[in-house]
Formats: C-alpha cells, structure tokens, sequence
C-alpha cells in the first residue's frame, strides 16, 4: 500500500530580478520585476511503505523543494500529497510524530550545549517519557556507535558525529517515514559508510520508509533500489536502479592495464576515453561493437590485463541528466 | 512503540514536561551566554539615569514629584526593565533567514513556546545580578530605598510577568513580518520609540500634557512599564483596571500574532534549509 502519494505536484517560487548597479538598483526600488520560477513542474509517484527512494537531480532540479512539501514545510502551488493518509501542510500532530526531516547541512541541535540537552528536549517535545527515552537513546547510541560525544557540547563535535547526533535526535520519536535530505554531505568515507549502514539497519528495524536526496552515488548505490531522477522540476526516469543501468547503457567500460605506456591519442579509435594515466585505461564502448574492440586491443596494444563491466551508475546518471538538460 | 503519555487524560502534565525540559535546557543554555547577559542587565540602566536628570530638574516639583516618589518609581522601572526584555523579533529573523526555523516547525509544539521560554530562562539568570545591582545603589544611595508591602511585591510580580509576555506577544506579532519581509527586525528599533515614550520609561505619565497622557493611554505602552512600575514602589494606581486593560491588549495581540502565523506560513519558502 501506498505510503506517500503525490499527484500532479507543481511549487513556482516568484523571484524578483536585479540589474547590477545604482541604476538596477533604483529600477528594483521603483519597478521591480518578479519572475516565476517553477521548481516543481507536474509531478506524480507512489512509494509503498518500507521503501527506501533514491531522489536525484542537479542543484536546483527541485528535489528539496519536492521534499519541504511532503514533510509539509511549504505549500504547493498545485498538485495533491498525501503521506500516511495525511495532508502535510496541515502539519497535524499525529503526522509530525510519524515524520522526520533530515537536512545534512543544517542541525538542530543546540549548538551550545551536550547533544543530550537537545534530545531531552526533543524526548518532551513527542511526549515521550524519560523511561523510553533513556532506552531509545541508548539503543540508536548503539546503533550509531555513539558513546561520550552526547556528553560534549555540539560545537565540539567532528562533523561525522555532529551528523550522527543529529540523526539521533531527528530519529527519538521512531519516525516511519524519514525524508533525508543530503544526509552524508561533507562527510569522510567512513562517517558516510556508517550513516548508510545506520540507515540500512533502522530501516531493516522499524520497516520505516526512506525518502533519500544525496550527490553520492555510493548513498544511493548501497541504499536506494529505487531511484526518481529529476531534472528542471520534472521526473524523467522513476524505476529501479538495476534497470537504470540495463536500460540506458547502450555501452560498456573497458579497464586496460597495460605493460609500456602508449600514447593516448591512439585509444581514440576504440572508443571514448573515460581515464589515461600512463598504464591504466578506460574506455567506454558501444555494446554493439564490443567484440571486435576487444579483439583489436587485444592485437594492437600491449595489454597486461583486461576488465569488461557496466559502466559506473553515476555515468549513466550524468549522462542522462545532460541528455534531459539539453 | 514507546509509551506516549495519553494527550487527553495528561494534557497539562504534557506541557508541564514540555515547559520544563525546555526550561532546563534554555535555563543552561543562558548560562553558557551568562558574561552577556551581565552586559545586557547593565545596558538596562536608563530609568536610573532619568532618576538622576528628574531629581536635578526644577521642574520635578511642578509636577508634585518628590525624591521619594522620583526614586521609588524609577527604581521599580528599572527592574521592570530587567525582567521585560524581549528580543524574539531578532532572533526569529535570524532563524527564518537561517532556515532554523525549519525543524521546529516539523516538531508536534508550536514555536513560538520555543522562544517564549527561552526570554523567560533568561529573565530567571538576570535575577542575582538585578539583585546585586538594587543592593550596590542602595548602599551607594540608602535614601532610595523603600520598602513595599508584601501584596504589593506579588502584585508587582504577577504584572511584570503580564507585561513581559504583552510585550512578546506585540514583538511575536511584528516578527511574523519575516515571513514577507526578510529584515523585519528594523521593526523592533521602530517600536523602541514609542516604548522609551509612552511607556513612562522617559517621563513619569504624569508628567505629560492630558492629550498626551491620553493617547499614551490609549496604547498598551504603559502597560509595559509604567503601570507595574507604580504597583512596585507603592503610588496609587487602579490595580483592577490596569490588569484589565492589560489583559485586552494580549488578548489583541494573541489574536492577531495567530492570524498572522497562519497566513504567515503559507508565505513560509523554508529558506536555508
């Protein structure tokens, strides 16, 4: 069934223009021109509770703005949503205990004070008692592998266990559907290899439904096994990632070690290059002309080792992105 | 799922909860900010320094002012000073701007407890340091002090706090402007001038013509200062109607910050965040 159902959703910001100058500036004062930027053009989907979506897009192809509507931050121009049979803008208690927003480039915790403060806050703001809430926070302490950090103040936190923290507080009250908007953004590799894992895990838990916007693809490969990609407010591409890759790869990525260094320009024939560093190569080659390619490198080039695979989502992603902008 | 308290039967205990874990962690908060708010306590000594311009001008006894009477009044103004400080317009502006606002609005409270418990933390960390104060100028000066009689503290007390949260509610209704207009705040430096005016914070009421004292009357100005300054140093006052009149303004004020929330949000971008 579904969880979250959006149909014809569209959001338009009016953003007033500016000529640069003391002219633009006193034409802005008595003239001022706005614009309407539709961020949000017409989009429908479903997701089915325990699902976890991947939403993609450039900056600015309207994927925050998607998710402030469906946690009901803002009003959408047009369209329906409805997330557990309620309507997010009016915001209604029962739906803000069953949600939670996590924005990567933002906090919520007092900034000032240990982390603790914030979730003892948070703990009284649901209703929860100080029974439950010692148990929760020592239960996803566990599961973020946070130990003395919630005693420090928030300022003195890396950013990796700053983000954990967060995650903890924005995860008390057991939200079932969780919309992250950039949750690793600025982490090292192993703060974001533990976030994803915490993710995975509290979904695998609590069956909760994961609505995830991230720029890594490594969030999205190791999470997501549906993906919505959009671009310029539109959906064009709402399916799974596997067949992302079967679909619109009409090529296939070719790693060449070779035994003496060769002179670049002469991969060209082969296909286009992705990588030349001295010995290694990657090439990207159409399917339909695979065999014979393999066939002349094989006789043309001192090759020490060969690997045939698909090429990496995020080519495919952002060759379909530049495909869609065009 | 844990156990929620049951909102029918624990309502009130639930805000109580509410009040208190905010509380607590606002109260450790200012703490934290406790060199600043000394400062900020300081910064608040305006009536003292109108005492001392009122009792050297002649024309305090035109008015039938006397020492005791200029003294007692601009005492009790200080400190109603001290625990009247409201800076939500800023603070909310900044949040707005921030996108900070974001994640109070997704949790099941409105935010604006948020910011009206946090003034109150911080009016309960000024209390030693207004104390401390009061006891330095009546050392300095023993012929300030008096001694008001113990309804007339609790009176006095119960008005401060009414005119603490009138003078939130005018500010909370004014901070909803961020929602059109990113700068709102220039506002609040907009209302200071009628506050130092009319609000008896310059001049004893008295002391203004009739049609003045009329007009300052007729806002809830006074309500903010004048009125629980004159029940503190014991000068006559119509308590019933003070407390009235000040009740109506947060009635207006109430009603009007609510419409103004409501349609606010529709304007809301989320911004920041």
């Amino acid at each position: 069934m579904a969880i979250v159902r959006v149909e014809r959703l569209s959001k338009s910001y009016l953003i007033s223009e500016k000529q640069p100058g003391l002219a633009g500036s006193l034409k802005h004062l008595f003239a001022r021109t706005n614009t309407s930027v539709r961020a949000v053009d017409n989009i429908s989907f479903e997701i089915e509770a325990g699902e976890i979506v991947g939403f993609i897009g450039s900056n600015g192809a309207g994927k925050t703005t998607t998710l402030k509507m469906l946690c009901g931050l803002i009003h959408p121009t047009s369209g329906s949503i409805s997330v557990s049979g309620y309507k997010p803008i009016h915001r209604k208690t029962a739906f803000l205990k069953n949600i939670t927003l996590v924005m990567g480039q933002k906090q919520q915790l007092i900034w000032d004070l240990p982390a603790l403060d914030s979730l003892h806050v948070n703990a009284s703001v649901y209703g929860i008692s100080d029974t439950d809430r010692d148990e929760r926070i020592e239960e996803l302490s566990a599961m973020l592998d946070l130990k003395d950090e919630l005693n420090r103040p928030v300022r003195k936190l890396s950013l990796g266990e700053r983000m954990k923290c967060e995650l903890l507080a924005s995860l008390i009250h057991r939200p079932s559907i969780l919309f992250l908007d950039e949750p690793t953004l600025g982490l090292d590799i192993n703060a974001q290899i533990r976030v994803r894992e915490f993710l995975r895990e509290y979904n695998k838990k609590y069956r909760s439904t994961v609505i995830l916007t991230s720029h890594y693809m490594g969030d999205i490969k190791s999470l997501c096994k549906r993906i919505i990609l959009i671009n310029n407010g539109r959906i064009f591409y709402d399916g799974l990632l596997a067949t992302l890759t079967k679909t619109y790869s009409s090529s296939s990525f070719i790693s060449i070690e070779l035994t003496k260094a060769v002179n670049p320009v002469l991969f060209k024939e082969f296909g286009e290059i992705i990588e030349c560093d001295e010995l290694l190569v990657r090439l990207l080659v159409p399917r339909s002309s695979l065999k014979e390619t393999l066939f002349k490198l094989l006789n043309q080039m001192p090759i020490k080792d060969l690997e045939v695979n698909d090429p990496p989502t995020e080519q495919i992603i952002a060759k379909l992105l530049r495909s869609v902008s065009l | 799922m844990g156990r929620i308290l049951p909102s029918s039967v624990n309502s009130i205990k639930r805000y109580f909860y509410i009040f208190r874990s905010l509380f607590i962690s606002q109260y450790a908060l200012m703490i934290e900010y406790r060199a600043e708010i000394v400062l900020w306590a300081l910064s608040g000594i305006l009536p003292l320094i109108m005492l001392t311009i009122w009792k050297e001008a002649d024309i305090s006894k035109e008015f039938g002012f006397n020492h005791k009477w200029l003294s007692s009044y601009f005492i009790s103004a200080f400190i109603v000073r001290q625990f009247t400080a409201v800076w939500v317009m800023v603070i909310f502006e900044k949040d707005n701007i921030e996108g900070k606002l974001s994640p109070y609005l997704l949790q099941p409270i409105n935010p604006f407890w948020r910011y009206y418990i946090s003034h109150i933390a911080e009016q309960f960390i000024r209390i030693p340091f207004v104390f401390i104060m009061l006891l330095l100028l009546f050392v300095l000066e023993p012929s300030f002090f008096w001694s008001p009689s113990l309804i007339r503290i609790i009176l006095a007390i119960i008005a401060i706090f009414s005119a603490f949260t009138l003078r939130f509610l005018i500010h909370w209704f004014f901070s909803m402007l961020c929602f059109w207009t990113d700068r709102a705040s220039s506002i609040e430096r907009l209302l200071m001038i009628p506050y130092l005016f009319l609000s008896g914070l310059v001049a004893p009421l008295e002391a203004f013509p009739p049609v003045i004292r009329f007009v300052a009357l007729s806002t809830p100005f006074p309500y903010i200062l004048s009125f629980p300054s004159k029940i503190l140093s014991g000068q006559d006052v119509n308590i019933i109607n003070g407390y009235l009149v000040m009740f109506i303004w947060m009635l207006i004020f109430l009603l009007l910050g609510r419409v103004a929330w409501k349609f606010g949000l529709r304007k809301y971008s989320g911004m920041g965040a």
